[in-house]
């Protein structure tokens, strides 16, 4: 069984220009010890759904159905007083922004000391020392005088291992990651990717990945769901993600990005338009619009989240043949893609 | 930080030398303040004004003049001689002092005690009934000017003119030292009034903040990490909504010197507000200069504190 | 026009539009009573490069290279504290605001944020024709029907022309910004991140349409980014930056295949490929500890603190940047061996 299960999540916004429309429909599973990878762009959800699993996104305009099951609870209906021994303990969370995640007040080590004393009744040293423990353990050098650090004298870097020490000291069963690395410089995203394989290994953290970028993805997880405009319009394996891929959208994004493993080319193919408005989804497929092979039932109607071979999940009218054409001719005119 | 605190205290200093030499000349250069014509009185003779002005130094050249004051300010904290009746100024506004204190620190503790939780209650619960309800009457409060406040308060519940009695030494200032309970009583109208519109307004600023603090990425982690909402609200909301208010607050300290004025005249409280209105009614220009000097000490040197809290409280400050 | 009509009669037109000489840029840190100069943040520390008129040229590095700060510098936002930006054959490091006005004609640049580089409070018409305007360039209805041309060109609606900035994707804003750096048909653009704010699909289509402009205005660009994807499919030659210096300098595709310094190849490893292959069969090279403050930086090579092939020569003796190939110029004492490349970079893992 599962250790998460998110079972047709909808997660819309009352707004003063109408109803936003983040997360439509979405099922997602993770196993222990695996990562799941999410891609989209901005608008497609993915942080959306990430929050959602917390209880984050309990805003009063928000309206949250669907189910998240988690520990044979679903964790949407729980209380936010019982979705606390959840938080942080069970299920722990870390962000994009490492700077503006952290109290700007408070010292680092007092903010992962709260952390562990919000859940366990120990003694203030006690926090103390495993605080220090967990520093240590993400690789932050010092660990006792970076305790009394506040976050603004830490470097990009630094701040997200205090997070990640954080989000570990409570020794969770799964680590949301919500573009953890975005905001970070090249070389530092290699030391905080490499530092949270090393924690699953050692721990056996269940990871949800939440990522714009295919590179990560393709580094870290195990299966990827790819978001859009609030759905899922691709779900399987790293393996056959990037080896067969089956949605046009997919292939957008896998030709729209430069590579360094492939020779020059002279331009490239980006996705025609821009993201959909979620106030006002197309009709139809959401991707049709920008969709240069839309079949004339994606103009009306939204096609399921069908399998096209086992463990491989696609949103797509084009029949199976076709796709697996289309792919074809695509990796023979671009060799990176192969 | 030392070397912060020692720029600021003298930054304040310089601030106080500027106030002083301001008054100096708006008080005693301008024609139309000719402190030995005023002295003179009305119809007084040409060698009357004279006399006076050598007698009292005018006739020396203007920065020999300023020097002369200046040293008497800072020796002995030498503010002159009323006017009006010859009493030495310093001693007449340190009389009156403790009434002052007492108007302006009561009502800067009403402003705080109901500006802040006010607007905390408001913002836990935006646009709720209770919301709406307390910020329309803080518009009304901001509204009000304290002599339309100070009226409608002591018709309603002062002694003898009021219709509740609720407040029955209002009126009627009794020093602290004499009798605590009648002391407070006769203050109480006068701080909520003083208070009434900054309490308001702060009200509003408390809301505000805590509503757009409670939207940023760190409250996210806190609830994340799963402390109790309310420990979210009081700790991390609090703690950064509330900072900036400290300041506002320094600053702001100024106004309610002004409104202490109006506040004393209205209460009728010997306070130094009501010695500096009789001084204007009366023209009595060292105790207008003294008054102002005072009240501009007091700005200066909360601004200094503030400042200096400031960085306390706030990590990100570099005392560079 | 007035720049090109200073210019020293007789002077042959050089094929370097931009010729940079150890170029410096120190931003004091004043502390204590009397705020005296405690320490300088060394932005930018002696770097030097041409750039060839009608080329690509990039920088790369990380945050706190000093990348955005030479783009401020050779665009003469900042003045250096020494060294030399000579553009089109005349020294303008030490130009006044006066004179540099009428270069603004020639040099433009392109933001990394779009919203924040646009008044939120000026239609995009009024915004794209600003620069015409300020220059005294045509009448009104001149101006106005250059700005719908150019409006055209980058991929906007002419008839946006009086909407405002915030009505706009950030895709949409890049176009405007673009639209307001060609306008004035420069010679020369300095691109700083200016597509690292948007998402994948929407980052494609601004690189292209770079692309187009230069090709069909003969522009000359330099092209500054940390994405080193980005740059290597933007640019003809590539400088990358570390600590305010230059480490390495070579053309797009030598520099990505022989990468020389070893910063550059861990640069080059530390990138993940979106492929199913990705970060196996490979030696990783994961640089450890963060880049040193530039305020103290360290001694002799500015790399030598975290790199793996360090010698004690290396935190004594400043390396050159020197020639390691044909064109190639890297500052290291041990440069990478073509052994070490195969086993740092993808390619070799298949």
């Amino acid at each position: 069984m599962a250790l998460l299960e998110i079972e047709d999540l909808h997660v819309s916004f009352k707004t003063v220009d109408g109803v936003v429309h983040a997360v439509e429909g979405v099922s997602l599973s993770l196993d222990a010890r695996k990562t799941l990878g999410v891609v989209g762009e901005s608008g497609s959800g993915k942080s959306v759904t990430a929050q959602t699993i917390l209880g984050l996104t309990r805003f009063p305009n928000a309206t949250i159905s669907g189910r998240i099951l988690f520990d044979g609870h679903d964790l949407l209906t729980m209380s936010t007083e019982h979705l606390r021994d959840v938080r942080g303990a069970r299920i722990a969370m870390i962000f994009q922004d490492p700077l503006s995640s952290l109290h700007p007040f408070f010292k680092v080590g007092h903010q992962i000391v709260e952390a562990i004393r919000a859940h366990e009744d120990v003694p203030r040293d006690l926090a103390r020392k495993r605080t220090i423990e967990a520093l240590s353990s993400v690789g932050i050098p010092s660990p006792e005088e970076r305790f009394n650090s506040f976050p603004h004298e830490m470097s990009g870097g630094m701040r997200q291992r205090v997070m990640i020490a954080m989000a570990l000291a409570m020794r969770p069963d799964i680590l949301i990651a919500d573009e953890p690395t975005t905001a970070l410089d090249v070389t530092v995203q290699a030391q905080v990717l490499e530092l949270i394989q090393a924690l699953r290994d050692d721990f056996g953290t269940a990871v949800i990945l939440i990522t714009h970028d295919l590179g990560v993805v393709a580094q870290m997880a195990d299966d990827v769901a790819v978001m859009y405009a609030g759905r899922v319009l691709e779900q399987t394996t790293r393996e056959t993600l990037f080896t067969e891929p089956e949605h046009p959208y997919t292939w957008g994004l896998l030709q729209s990005i430069p590579r360094l493993d492939a020779p020059r080319t002279g331009r490239l193919n980006p996705i025609a338009g821009s993201p959909p408005s979620l106030i006002n989804v197309p009709r139809g497929c959401t991707f049709h619009p920008r969709c240069p092979y839309a079949p004339p039932p994606a103009f009306e109607t939204e096609p399921a989240l069908t399998p096209s071979q086992p463990g491989h999940l696609v949103r797509c009218h084009l029949p199976i043949e076709e796709r697996k054409r289309l792919w074809q001719s695509l990796q023979n005119e671009h060799p990176a893609l192969r | 930080m030392g070397a912060y605190i020692v720029r600021r205290t003298l930054w304040a200093i310089l601030l106080l030398l500027v106030v002083s030499f301001l008054t100096f000349v708006i008080f005693n250069v301008f024609p139309s303040a000719d402190p030995a014509a005023l002295r003179a009185g009305r119809n007084a003779t040409p060698a009357l004004i004279e006399q006076i002005r050598r007698n009292l130094g005018l006739s020396k050249p203007f920065y020999t003049q300023y020097w002369i004051y200046l040293k008497g300010l800072l020796e002995h904290f030498n503010l002159g001689y009323s006017y009006y009746n010859t009493e030495s100024v310093k001693s007449e506004i340190f009389s009156r002092l403790p009434a002052t204190i007492s108007v302006t620190v009561g009502g800067f503790v009403a402003w705080m005690l109901i500006g802040i939780p006010v607007g905390i209650i408001s913002a836990i619960k935006p646009r709720s009934l209770l919301d709406r309800i307390m910020m329309g009457g803080s518009l009304v409060a901001i509204s009000a000017p304290v002599y339309f406040l100070g009226l409608v308060s002591l018709f309603l519940f002062a002694q003898g003119t009021g219709v509740l009695q609720w407040a029955g030494a209002a009126g009627s200032y009794v020093p602290i030292t004499q009798n605590p309970g009648t002391w407070f009583n006769s203050l109480i109208l006068a701080w909520l009034t003083l208070a009434a519109a900054f309490a308001a307004f702060y009200a509003r600023m408390t809301r505000g903040n805590l509503i757009e603090v409670m939207h940023e990425d760190y409250i996210r982690t806190a609830r994340a990490k799963g402390l109790r909402e309310s420990v979210v609200i009081t700790k991390h909301g609090l703690r950064a909504a509330l900072t900036p208010i400290v300041t506002m607050a320094g600053m702001d300290i100024g106004l309610l010197l002004g409104g202490a004025i109006l506040t004393e005249i209205v209460f009728n409280i010997p306070g130094i507000g009501r010695y500096a209105y009789d001084a204007i009614v009366n023209a009595d220009l060292p105790a207008i200069q003294g008054t102002v000097l005072f009240g501009a000490f007091f700005i200066v040197f909360a601004n200094l504190v503030v400042d200096i809290l400031y960085a306390f409280l706030d990590p990100r400050v570099t005392y560079g | 026009m007035a720049v090109a009509a200073e210019r020293t009669p007789g002077a042959a037109v050089d094929e370097n539009l931009l010729v940079v000489r150890d170029l410096v840029k120190y931003f004091p840190i004043r502390k204590g009573l009397l705020q005296r100069e405690v320490a300088r943040v060394h932005a930018v520390d002696g770097i030097s490069f041409d750039v060839k008129r009608g080329e690509t040229f990039g920088l790369v590095g990380e945050s706190g290279c000093g990348k955005s700060t030479t783009a401020r510098l050779i665009t003469r936002l900042l003045m250096p504290t020494s060294g030399s930006v000579v553009y089109d054959g005349q020294d303008i490091s030490t130009w006044p605001e006066r004179k540099i006005r009428p270069l603004r004609r020639d040099v433009q640049m392109i933001f990394q944020d779009p919203y924040a580089s646009l008044n939120p409070r000026r239609s995009i018409g009024t915004i794209i024709g600003e620069p015409l305007r300020l220059l005294g360039i045509g009448d009104r209805n001149e101006r106005r029907t250059r700005v719908r041309e150019v409006m055209e060109r980058v991929g906007l609606n002419p008839e946006h022309f009086n909407r405002y900035p915030h009505e706009f994707s950030g895709g949409q804003r890049q176009r405007i910004g673009i639209a307001r750096a060609v306008v004035l048909r420069p010679k020369l653009i300095v691109a700083d991140e200016p597509v690292s704010a948007l998402d994948v699909s929407i980052q494609a289509q601004v690189l292209n349409l770079l692309q187009e402009l230069r090709d069909e205005m003969g522009l000359t660009l330099v092209f500054i980014a940390h994405d080193l994807s980005v740059v290597r499919h933007m640019c003809d030659r590539i400088a990358v930056m570390y600590l305010g210096k230059i480490v390495e300098l070579a053309s797009g595709d030598r520099l990505y295949d022989h990468p020389r310094h070893p910063y550059t190849g861990a640069l080059l490893s530390a990138v993940p490929a979106p492929k199913a292959s990705a970060g196996r069969g490979r030696q990783r090279v994961v640089l450890q500890g963060d880049v040193p403050s530039p305020v103290a930086p360290p001694p002799a090579c500015r790399f030598h603190t975290r790199c793996w092939k360090a010698q004690p020569i290396c935190s004594e003796v400043e390396p050159p940047l020197e020639s390691k190939g044909p064109r190639d110029l890297a500052a290291c004492h041990f440069p990478l061996t073509d052994g070490e490349v195969d086993a740092l970079t993808e390619r070799s893992a298949e």
